[in-house]
């Protein structure tokens, strides 16, 4: 019971940032309550015991998205325009998707089941493994760095690309401010 | 540039213990939460605080554009060399078990290594993104 008047608060709190967010006209106020947003949701994936993915979420979502964004801001206008555009297709088309995705919900497995598709297939494995192989207790460690380490390869390989391209679109040494 | 006092001070208390704590996360995330992901961000987030309250010239002081880009290398090719390391040892590529003469010692040795490349990758380039989209000028100026 504790378990799910947490859990409803804090999407109830997600719902309404969300809804704020939307509604506020104000660049600043808007990424901020998209920091908070990130922050609500790397306490949910606390609450459903997924610690290094909060982990993440709180440091990159929260964090570094929310500086990236207010660096970014600079060249923004600070409010956003207001457009009285016809959004009833707009509202008809997000109830379908949303009533389509709460049906498929329904066929989702229970969260934690064991018999669930995802944890029959390699996750045994690497429960029954990850210490005997290397002796560390982190799975996810144990999982991204060994067992996946390619796929760890090559998610550096892209951020580092990422880093790149945005070196070589802005930082051409023309446009650059040296005096700040 | 912030000439607040407040938070002059303040961001030159905290800025230690966030790179402190960042490297924490680094060479523990084989025992608690974390990994390299996260401390590259948490460490380079203590370097962007420092330049958000100190100036971006500042920053550069600290860790120059060359330094940036070459610690964001630096950490690809520590993850790729680590796997080359282990093809000229006769195993697959990136199969630490070879690293040393113990099967775990070595997987110990070759995630601490690579969770190291992947932290140094990703504080290089948080760092370089944030000082090139706030020293970015615009294209019309």
């Amino acid at each position: 019971m504790a378990e799910f008047l947490i859990n409803g608060f804090l999407i109830f709190l997600l719902a309404i940032i969300a809804v704020v967010a939307i509604r506020s006209i104000k660049i600043f106020s808007t990424v901020m309550l998209a920091g908070a947003y990130s922050l609500i949701c790397a306490i949910i994936f606390v609450s459903l015991d997924a610690v290094d993915v909060a982990f993440t979420e709180a440091a990159v979502g929260a964090g570094l998205s929310t500086v990236l964004y207010i660096a970014a801001m600079r060249h923004l206008p600070k409010r956003e325009k207001v457009v009285n555009d016809n959004t009833i297709f707009a509202l008809i088309v997000c109830f379908g998707v949303g009533c389509l995705l709460i049906w498929a919900s329904f066929d989702l497995p229970v969260i934690g089941d064991p018999m669930a598709p995802i944890h029959q297939h390699v996750g045994p494995y690497y429960i029954s493994n990850t210490k005997p192989d290397m002796g560390i207790p982190n799975l996810v460690t144990g999982v991204l760095a060994s067992y996946r380490g390619y796929d760890t390869l090559g998610e550096t390989v892209v951020i580092f690309t990422a880093g790149l391209g945005v070196l070589l679109l802005l930082g051409d040494g023309k446009n650059r401010d040296k005096n700040e | 540039m912030n000439d607040d006092p407040i938070l002059r001070v303040c961001t030159k208390i905290i800025v230690g213990p966030i790179i402190l704590f960042g490297l924490y996360v680094q060479f523990h995330g084989d025992y608690g939460p974390g990994g390299g992901f996260q401390a590259g961000v948490i460490v380079a987030a203590g370097f962007i605080l420092h330049s958000l309250i100190f100036g971006l010239k500042e920053g550069r002081k600290l860790i120059s554009e060359k330094l940036n880009l070459f610690i964001m290398i630096l950490g690809v090719i520590l993850y790729g060399g680590v796997g080359l390391v282990s093809i000229y040892y006769d195993a697959e590529y990136l199969n630490y078990s070879i690293l040393a003469h113990d099967t775990k010692h070595g997987q110990h040795i070759g995630i601490l290594l690579i969770e190291f490349g992947v932290g140094l990758t990703v504080a290089g380039v948080m760092l370089i993104l944030f000082h090139l989209f706030s020293s970015w000028q615009g294209k019309d100026k």
